[in-house]
């Protein structure tokens, strides 16, 4: 049996609310978005939605206790709660360097979560 | 010690940083950005997600990385100092700032121009209109995002937002990733001032529920807020009876908007717009005092931060050639005026480029959301300067209109800029 998703883009400010009919098999059919973008955009919002992770991991001897990190690519939009748990266990040392890499392959998804900030080592840090 | 800057920054955020280092690059010898946090970067270090800096660096940054990019470029600088745990305190009208911290103590430097960069601040108004104690455990959205993202502290376990505004959007998703509950987003209007990217992202993918027109009527709990009672709201926004409903929580983040931070600008009188309620600025960022420039969200709540720092470098630009003696005289100037469906506009004035070639960047809000529009900006003589159309306009969204500076005759004044649905 077919189902209806109704899908709201987010690619440009128009926000076209487009209807996407699909089965078991796939996509039986696209309507209501303006243009091929947002056609595209409904697609993986109902095949494979994905989202970038962003989140903040400990950091020992720098001038915050937290440090801001991202995900290299978009994760699949279901496991962006499970990696920011994973990532809220995650402690690391300062110095960082933006873009470093924090934790390589995260759950085993093919993408890196890297350092999205600089924080060098902190004279004043509280250790802890 | 010297104590003469060509170029005093008063915030270091990315409108600061941008003024600085474009002072500098027009000619200024010696800038000083004087911040009084302990790091530069402003509300950026706190805002961790992505969608900075699409325009600017054709990708899109998280706010730190985004500031990393200025402070790189800082660092590659010299003839700019900062002092960061510094908070000014006073302001004269013969650019004499007064400013203390913990490294400096109290001290008083001289600034051949003044940039005011201080950002904006929250509305709390909302708060104190709540009736019910005052348990501990209610927070502005953006106390709470620095809290989470560079503290380290959870502002609760259960929390309820009351304002949908990107912030409390944005906030809503972030809690839930710490492994808070966020029970309900409540808003007052009847539609969400949000980007529609953040309601999908933030509440949609998470379950979050969004109550249009419904606002917290009471806070419930003696030492800790133990519960919020909610009602809905008529078109006068007024709670109708019977509608009240509980939700417990042991947290209030109220998101209920921005607004620029002018103490310093009252203090040296600085003419306000009651519009933006920041300080009337010309086209180069100089305010109604000489020598007095002003960019970012401290003129108008910016949405989009790489319009704060190309504001930034107008500022900062004119603020060195000021500093220089090369301003001239008292310029012409025609006022810039918001006409129909417009509610504000910046810059509020218009003096000319110098050189007059290039572009005048106008920035505006409507006020009314509009479908298919014409947004145009015309001389006293009904002669049309330019004009863009666009989808649909928002006044939650700040729109940009570009103007030939070739075009502009000045006392062909004012200029009006207005809005109309095609
Ligand atoms: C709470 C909050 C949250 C935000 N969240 C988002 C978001 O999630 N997404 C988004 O796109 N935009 C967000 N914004 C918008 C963001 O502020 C702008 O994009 C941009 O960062 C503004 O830059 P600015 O330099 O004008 O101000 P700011 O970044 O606020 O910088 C002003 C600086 O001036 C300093 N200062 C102020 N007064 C003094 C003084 N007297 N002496 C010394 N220093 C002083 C402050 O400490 C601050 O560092 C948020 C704004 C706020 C207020
Ligand atoms: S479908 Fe096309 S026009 Fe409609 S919102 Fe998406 S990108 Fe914009």
């Amino acid at each position: 049996m077919d189902r209806q998703h109704k899908i709201t883009c987010v690619v440009c400010p128009r926000s076209c609310v487009g209807t996407i009919a699909a089965d078991g098999d796939g996509i039986k059919s696209v309507s209501g978005f303006l243009c091929k973008r947002g056609e595209e955009y409904g697609r993986a919002e109902v095949t494979s939605p994905t989202r970038m992770l962003t989140t903040t991991v400990r950091i020992n001897r720098a001038i915050l206790p937290l440090l801001p990190v991202v995900s290299s690519r978009p994760l699949p939009r279901d496991m962006l709660l499970t990696c920011a748990r994973h990532l809220a266990a995650v402690r690391v040392e300062a110095p960082v360097r933006e873009g470093d890499v924090i934790v390589k392959n995260i759950l085993g998804l093919g993408v890196d979560i890297v350092a999205a900030r600089d924080m060098t080592v902190y004279e004043g840090a509280r250790f802890d | 010690m010297n104590d003469f800057y060509d170029v005093v920054v008063i915030g270091g955020g990315p409108a600061g940083l941008a003024a600085a280092l474009s002072a500098r690059r027009h000619g200024a010898g010696r800038v000083l950005i004087v911040e009084r946090d302990r790091e530069l970067g402003g509300i950026l270090q706190q805002c961790i997600h992505v969608g900075f800096g699409l325009h600017r660096f054709r990708e899109e940054l998280t706010g730190p990385g985004y500031a990393n990019r200025y402070l790189r470029m800082l660092a590659d600088t010299t003839g700019i100092e900062t002092m960061i745990d510094t908070m000014v305190i006073s302001l004269t009208a013969d650019r004499q700032v007064t400013v203390v911290g913990p490294a400096v103590g109290l001290r008083t430097v001289r600034g051949g121009a003044v940039v005011l960069a201080m950002g904006c601040r929250e509305r709390t108004r909302g708060a104190i209109r709540i009736p019910g104690s005052r348990p501990a455990g209610v927070f502005t959205a953006g106390a709470a995002q620095r809290m989470v993202n560079m503290e380290g502290y959870l502002p609760g376990r259960e929390v309820v937002i009351l304002g949908s505004g990107d912030i409390g959007l944005i906030m809503a998703r972030r809690l839930t990733l710490e492994g808070c509950r966020v029970p309900a987003v409540l808003e007052i209007m009847p539609v969400s001032n949000g980007l529609t990217r953040n309601i999908v992202q933030c509440l949609d993918d998470f379950g979050i529920p969004l109550y249009l027109s419904h606002t917290v009527v009471a806070i419930r709990g003696q030492d800790r807020v133990t519960g919020v009672t909610v009602a809905r709201v008529d078109d006068a926004l007024r709670p109708v009876a019977g509608s009240q409903f509980d939700l417990a929580c042991d947290c209030l983040l109220l998101s209920v908007g921005l607004i620029p931070e002018v103490e310093l600008a009252r203090e040296v009188n600085l003419t306000l717009d009651g519009r933006t309620s920041g300080p009337v600025v010309d086209n180069r960022r100089q305010t109604s005092l000489p020598g007095f420039f002003a960019a970012g969200n401290v003129v108008h709540v910016h949405d989009l931060v790489d319009f704060v720092s190309e504001e930034g470098e107008i500022a900062g630009r004119w603020a060195a050639v000021f500093a220089a003696g090369g301003m001239g005289g008292e310029a012409r100037s025609a006022d810039v005026l918001p006409g129909e469906k417009v509610r504000s506009v910046v810059p509020q004035k218009y003096v000319g480029d110098g050189d007059h070639t290039g572009q005048c960047r106008f920035y505006l809000r409507v006020s009314q959301p509009l479908g298919r529009c014409r947004v145009t900006i015309s001389d006293r003589t009904g002669r049309r300067l330019a004009s863009k159309r666009l989808p649909v306009a928002k006044p939650s969204e700040m729109i940009e209109i570009d103007v030939q500076h070739s075009a502009i005759e000045i006392e062909k004044g004012p200029l009006t800029v207005a809005a109309e649905g095609v």
